[in-house]
């Protein structure tokens, strides 16, 4: 098989440049499989982020040809034949060394989302229907890659919005939560409030990088947006509507209920 | 030279999976000051890779099931090596312990009447794994990461620990680090140190194992004066992906088999009829039209043999590959295509189908998948007391993949997840009381200037070794030695190719600096690597026979007596790198007459 030309971002917070690798194609690569290559061989010190290679946890994100992307899931044979890959760390947080970035911007807003406070469970133990489930299930499968939080303009050249906005990431964490069946911590004004959902103009850019298929503006932030925008901003109301829409659930299932 | 950072603490724990922050909730919930350290960053660990589910007889989908069937079928699986008490505490809790995961945020799948559904797995007798999707153990990890948070733990991230501090009297006094992304060392003093530091299967070629699986808590603790045992015992899960060559060892869950999928040979053979031992003919179908019938209700026939334990079918598909009946990549088939609807494949196993198809680009709905089996996880570990998880070094406890006897010589699939969060929680527990009961506690700075120096040797060496090399030859090494099926000469011979690396290790070199450089860092994880595969060698010479994650060609039958043994390992001539390891034989705990009974009862 032919070569591939790797042009991969080497350095760190005082600048870098480009370096060329020229490595052998190999049948059913994936770019990590190539830059650990290049590590086994001429630059064992090159700095790439990896766990699970199988799209599972959400290390290895980087950018590719400008796109972020998992290097762990990108094929080479799926990249244009012949055409050099160019391998960068992601533009919107601070880059540590080569290919690893500083990605505690996440962290920090994850400590900022009120916990999760849920009804007190009652004695035969929660029970929810799968059809309330889904909707949180579908936010939970974020393997919080972060590339997400790398593709939002928001954030992407503006770090002075960095402190104020959480970005799609926890918007859909803020859902999730916002939707649990059992949840009772009322953060929409939080959202609405100290972390940014008026920012976010639906571009839909985060949800066409997700490697999860989330549909992050879709099924989170806009009906998050509707909620925090609601005229009704009682607590009281809020509070019981999420628990009327949980029992009206559970008794459409009653033919199925024990109890 | 700028001030080292150093840290006092009640309580640290070494590593981040769900064994470590299971930990870390319980001793933080005490009210003691409490650190979490993982070489990677938070929600990373090992642990967001297990897909299937965790298992705890909850009984939700078949009543009859209880503590004592799960018990049961722990010991069986594990070939009775188990630590009885273990298997047993870890039968009773692991219920409260999944419940538990419910109020802290999780969402399960659901029953139709709303509780936690469970689904079926190898070696277990009825469904139990709760589960999501095939993506439990994200859920798990999320969950306790999102709980660590709400409850302000001292998270250290890519902060990895290269070695314990003990004071005069042996017990443990806080551990030495350093910072992946600046190099820079740090020191933490604890009056308890928690073990969570996973598995050590970076030591194999063909693993489903990641970077981080190098056997450091394993090594740190034998370096500290503990005790291992059972390290021979080597899982080899049977279904990993084997093409392309570059995605060989991904793990494929046991749930595609739970879920109705079938093991093929390359004339389309249900093969696993053939290979039913006597141990489990009574529970296990005779014809397929028997096993397809189980799957919608366990009355209605018996287990399809493709389910039988781990151990039993990887070797089962090693054989069919040996006898020239495997696929075109050396792996047999595994084919839920021709059985499921591909809604249902796509609705239980999204993420199988999505690997497949984008790593091999194999619609799994529609065309079987090529698999082999691949070390995955390690039985053996820390020998601790079953309660406390206590090692025999005062202060040193450990849990999960990196602490031994609950699992015998051979885990059933589920039982992982579950024993993260049982003995998280106890190990997280005693090591609260334990520092609760010490005074403060001050570290050797004569160890740790060692210890710094040892770690930064390969930077300061010019000309050595590449790292990657010898970690190339170890896994080569352990793969064609130490794999699936073993033999005396090869494993003496691996003893002494094992010597050789020790030696080579001390000649490594890295190069670049000490920020965010992977060189470097491999080059601290090879003492840990290559210790746990001395070990591993070691066992495997010494368990002369075949039971469960030890396979012997030389001895292909289990040796009642050497059921009754573990095989333990210490220092006894100093402890450290460099010093030998001995290996000897103690007799296994004996279960009480009320236990026993299960065993005896039919089936
Ligand atoms: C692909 C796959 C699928 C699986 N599926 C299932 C399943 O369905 N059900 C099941 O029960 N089991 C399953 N398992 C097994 C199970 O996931 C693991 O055994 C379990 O997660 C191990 O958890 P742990 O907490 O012991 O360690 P890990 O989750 O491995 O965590 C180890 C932690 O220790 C840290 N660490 C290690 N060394 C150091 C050091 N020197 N310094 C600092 N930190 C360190 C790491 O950074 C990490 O945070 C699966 C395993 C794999 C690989
Ligand atoms: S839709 Fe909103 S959150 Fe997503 S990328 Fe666009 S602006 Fe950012
Ligand atoms: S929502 Fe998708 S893109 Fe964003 S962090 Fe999670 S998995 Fe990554
Ligand atoms: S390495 Fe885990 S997602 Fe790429």
């Amino acid at each position: 098989m032919s070569d591939i030309t790797m042009r991969v971002w080497r350095g760190d917070q005082n600048g870098g440049a480009f370096e060329n690798y020229v490595m052998p194609k190999v049948e059913g690569e994936v770019i990590l499989d190539v830059i650990h290559r290049i590590q086994a061989t001429t630059a064992p010190d090159l700095a790439v982020r990896w766990n699970c290679k199988a799209g599972k946890c959400g290390s290895c994100s980087a950018e590719i040809n400008g796109k972020p992307r998992l290097l762990c899931m990108t094929r080479v044979d799926q990249l244009p034949e012949g055409e050099p890959v160019t391998v960068t760390p992601m533009r919107t947080f601070p880059v540590i060394r080569d290919l690893a970035t500083d990605v505690s911007f996440n962290f920090e807003m994850a400590r900022k989302v009120p916990a999760f406070n849920p009804i007190p469970k009652p004695e035969e133990g929660y029970r929810m229907q799968q059809i309330d489930v889904e909707r949180g299930q579908e936010f939970r499968k974020c393997i919080e890659c972060f590339m997400c939080q790398d593709v939002c303009h928001v954030i992407r050249d503006h770090e002075e919005n960095k402190p104020k906005y959480a970005g799609p990431r926890f918007f859909i964490r803020y859902a999730e939560l916002e939707m649990h069946p059992l949840d009772t911590n009322d953060r929409r004004e939080l959202v609405r409030e100290k972390m940014g959902l008026g920012m976010c103009n639906i571009t839909k850019c985060c949800t066409e990088v997700c490697p999860e298929h989330i549909k992050i503006t879709d099924n989170a932030i806009i009906p998050l947006k509707e909620r925090v925008v609601d005229a009704d901003f009682d607590p009281v109301a809020w509070l019981g509507r999420k628990i009327l829409r949980r029992t009206k659930r559970t008794s459409e299932e009653a033919a199925v209920q024990p109890d | 030279m700028t001030e080292r950072e150093h840290h006092e603490y009640d309580v640290i724990i070494i590593g981040a999976g769900g064994a470590g922050m299971r930990a870390a909730v319980e001793a933080k919930q005490r009210g003691l000051k409490v650190a979490l350290i993982t070489k990677s960053l938070l929600g990373k660990a090992h642990t967001v890779m297990a897909e299937g589910g965790a298992a705890a007889a909850m009984g939700n989908v078949y009543k009859e099931d209880n503590w004592k069937v799960h018990f049961r079928d722990t010991m069986r699986g594990g070939k009775m090596l188990n630590n009885w008490r273990m298997a047993q505490l870890h039968a009773q809790e692991s219920p409260d312990r999944i419940y538990e995961l419910e109020e802290w945020g999780a969402l399960f799948d659901r029953t139709k009447d709303g509780k936690i559904q469970q689904r079926d797995f190898g070696g277990h007798l009825y469904a139990r794994l709760a589960h999501v999707g095939d993506r439990t153990g994200l859920e798990l990890i999320r969950t306790m990461q999102q709980r660590i948070v709400s409850l302000d733990v001292d998270v250290y991230m890519e902060c990895k620990v290269i070695r314990l501090l003990t004071n005069d009297d042996g017990s443990v006094a806080g551990a030495v680090a350093y910072w992946r992304p600046t190099g820079e060392f740090v020191t933490f003093s604890a009056k308890a140190v928690v073990l969570a530091t996973g598995g050590v299967g970076k030591s194999w070629k063909f693993t489903s194992n990641s970077w981080e699986s190098t056997g450091d808590g394993h090594a740190m603790a034998l370096w500290a004066g503990a005790e291992l045992q059972e390290m021979e015992c080597i899982q080899f899960h049977p279904t990993g992906m084997v093409w392309p060559l570059s995605v060989r060892g991904i793990l494929v869950t046991e749930g595609v088999r739970g879920d109705g999928g079938v093991l093929r040979n390359s004339e389309g053979k249900r093969f696993m009829f053939d290979y039913v031992a006597d141990m489990f003919r009574a529970e296990t179908a005779e014809s397929e039209d028997e096993a397809d019938r189980w799957y919608d209700d366990h009355s209605a026939g018996r287990r399809p043999p493709e389910l039988l334990p781990r151990d039993e079918v990887a070797r089962s598909i090693n054989s069919e590959v040996k006898a020239g009946r495997g696929s075109p990549h050396g792996g047999v088939y595994l084919d839920i295509a021709s059985r499921r609807s591909a809604e249902f494949i796509r609705r239980r196993l999204p993420s199988m189908y999505h690997q497949f198809m984008e790593l091999a680009g194999v619609d799994i709905t529609r065309e079987p998948m090529e698999i082999g089996p691949t070390c995955h996880y390690i039985m053996g570990g820390v020998r601790v007391d079953a309660e406390t998880a206590a090692s025999c070094v005062p202060g040193l406890y450990a849990a999960g993949e990196a602490s031994a006897g609950m699992h015998g010589s051979n885990r059933l699939g589920g039982n992982s997840l579950s024993d993260l969060l049982v003995f998280g929680r106890r190990a997280g527990m005693a090591a609260s009381d334990y520092a609760e009961s010490k005074a403060s506690v001050s570290i050797n700075e004569a160890q740790v200037s060692d210890y710094i120096a040892e770690a930064l040797a390969p930077l300061e060496r010019e000309n050595g070794e590449n790292p990657y090399a010898i970690q190339h030859d170890l896994q080569e090494l352990m793969q064609a030695n130490v794999g699936i099926i073993r033999k005396e000469d090869e494993l003496v011979e691996a003893l002494e190719h094992l010597e050789v690396l020790k030696e080579r290790v001390k000649n490594v070199s890295a190069t670049g600096g000490v920020s965010y450089n992977p060189g470097w860092n491999l080059a601290t994880d090879l003492p840990s690597m290559i210790t746990v595969s001395i070990c591993a060698a070691q066992g495997a010479l010494n368990r002369r026979e075949s039971r469960g994650g030890q396979t012997r060609e030389d001895f292909p039958k289990a040796d009642p007596e050497l059921g009754k043994i573990n095989f333990v390992q210490r220092q006894t001539q100093g402890a450290g790198y460099l010093n030998p390891i001995s290996v000897s034989p103690e007799p296994l705990a004996e279960m009480p007459d009320e236990l026993k009974v299960l065993f005896e009862e039919a089936k």
